[in-house]
């Protein structure tokens, strides 16, 4: 039998790489965010892995948001890929990545969106996609809309897709949203802005990527998403 | 060089929940139970906005995962991964199995535990803690409950009820629930 080995840990993030929990711009983190300090894990076995779900829970058009309806849906058409990586720049394959959004209108498919923008009875606006063995993913989609909400006097967010990621262990798990480059709402958005580190807030923004547009019927954003990487594996003892 | 968190925002149901979400195991898996809880917020108001997942070892302390040095073991119908949103009343709820204990640092074994991930509309990134079981011996020598304030433990301990566990969840306030980074 081999020695019990303490698992070899994911690093830490970087400073400011990500946003604190309390944030006063964003009035929802008053009443929600911990006043306690976070009390540091060492990882272990149960932090080292994770669920490696999806195959089964995938169908073959769960990522093609336009085609999950009678009709096609309103809206400028795009697709948005990437790959998932590890901080080590390893893909990450075979990993569900789960989106959501509004409609080209700026309207979620959710009972609790009161904004007086129309629905689309031909968008829903979620999807699943798996990796590939090189950490690829894509999915068909139509461009979302901002939307006003009340966090402050004419508070707008800019237009994003939210993305869930699970990686291969519970460290690793990741809520974000993507951005659309060069957008006019970013420096009044305080959930954008919470990432301090101007580099890491960038990382949130989809790149539009021309060649990657299909002629004649869609365009192309490349969104990479990076989980937090692992310290080299230490040598076992034979 | 890792992507931000940001937060699920108030409309993730229409993209997270799963028709399975809740079930870390079958509905009638030995030894099942309904592990449930409400999330509350610093004005002690519930919050029907959250989203709850839980991992965990099987009942025999093993992983069907290759990270684990130990070797993957898949155990039937056992996904050890339960994810739940909360109702207009902040309640949520899984089913699951005690778990077995996991390897610990220096040769310890840790006392049954569940990691928890909390995800909300003002969470601009998940918290995270975890779930001990009640009537476990084994808390008092755990390596990551002894890192925590003895005052603040009993956060992090389940309680019974009539068909299974309760794990309330105080995000801020007098009787906050113990949080972890790693």
């Amino acid at each position: 039998m081999a020695e019990w080995i303490t698992p070899v840990p994911y690093r830490s993030h970087a400073e400011h790489e990500q946003p604190p929990l309390a944030v006063p711009a964003y009035g929802s983190t008053r009443l929600r965010s911990p006043r306690q300090p976070l009390v540091l894990l060492p990882q272990g076995l149960t932090e080292i892995t994770g669920p490696l779900l999806g195959a089964g829970r995938v169908g073959a058009l769960d990522h093609d948001l336009t085609r999950q309806h009678e009709g096609e849906p309103q809206g400028e058409r795009i697709e948005v890929f990437g790959r998932v990586l590890d901080g080590d720049g390893r893909p990450v394959r075979d990993t569900l990545v789960e989106v959501w959004q509004t409609n080209a209108a700026g309207r979620y498919r959710h009972a609790g969106d009161r904004h007086p923008a129309p629905l689309d009875p031909n968008f829903t606006g979620a999807g699943r996609a798996m990796t590939d063995g090189q950490g690829r993913y894509r999915f068909v989609t139509v461009k979302p809309g901002a939307y006003p909400w009340r966090n402050h006097h004419n508070a707008w967010r800019p237009a994003h897709i939210h993305f869930s990621l699970f990686g291969r262990a519970f460290t690793q798990r990741l809520v974000t949203q993507m951005y659309f480059p060069n957008d006019p709402l970013f420096d009044q958005d305080p959930i954008f802005n919470s990432v301090r580190d101007p580099a890491a807030r960038q990382r949130l923004v989809a790149a539009f990527d021309l060649d990657a547009t299909t002629p004649e019927w869609s365009l192309a954003y490349r969104f990479d998403i990076v989980l937090r990487g692992r310290d080299a594996t230490p040598m076992e003892d034979a | 060089m890792t992507t931000p968190s940001q937060t699920v925002g108030p409309f993730f149901a229409l993209g997270l929940p799963w028709n399975d979400g809740p079930y870390a195991v079958p509905e009638d898996a030995p030894g099942a139970f309904w592990l449930r809880g409400v999330v509350l917020d610093g004005a002690g108001e519930p919050v029907p906005d959250a989203l709850v997942e839980t991992w965990q070892a099987d009942p025999a302390g093993r992983f069907d995962h290759p990270d684990d040095p130990r070797g993957a073991v898949a155990s039937p119908g056992f996904r050890g991964f339960a994810r739940c949103p909360t109702d207009a009343e902040g309640r949520w709820a899984i089913r699951t199995v005690r778990p077995g204990r996991v390897p610990g640092p220096d040769g310890t074994l840790q006392a049954p535990h569940i990691d928890v991930s909390v995800l909300a509309r003002g969470l601009l990134d998940r918290l995270v803690t975890r779930i001990y079981f009640p009537d476990e011996a084994a808390n008092a020598g755990d390596p990551v409950l002894s890192l925590v304030d003895p005052i603040r433990r009993p956060t992090l301990v389940a309680k019974e009820s009539d068909d299974g566990l309760v794990f309330d969840i105080t995000l801020q306030g007098e009787h906050e629930t113990v949080f972890f980074a790693f």
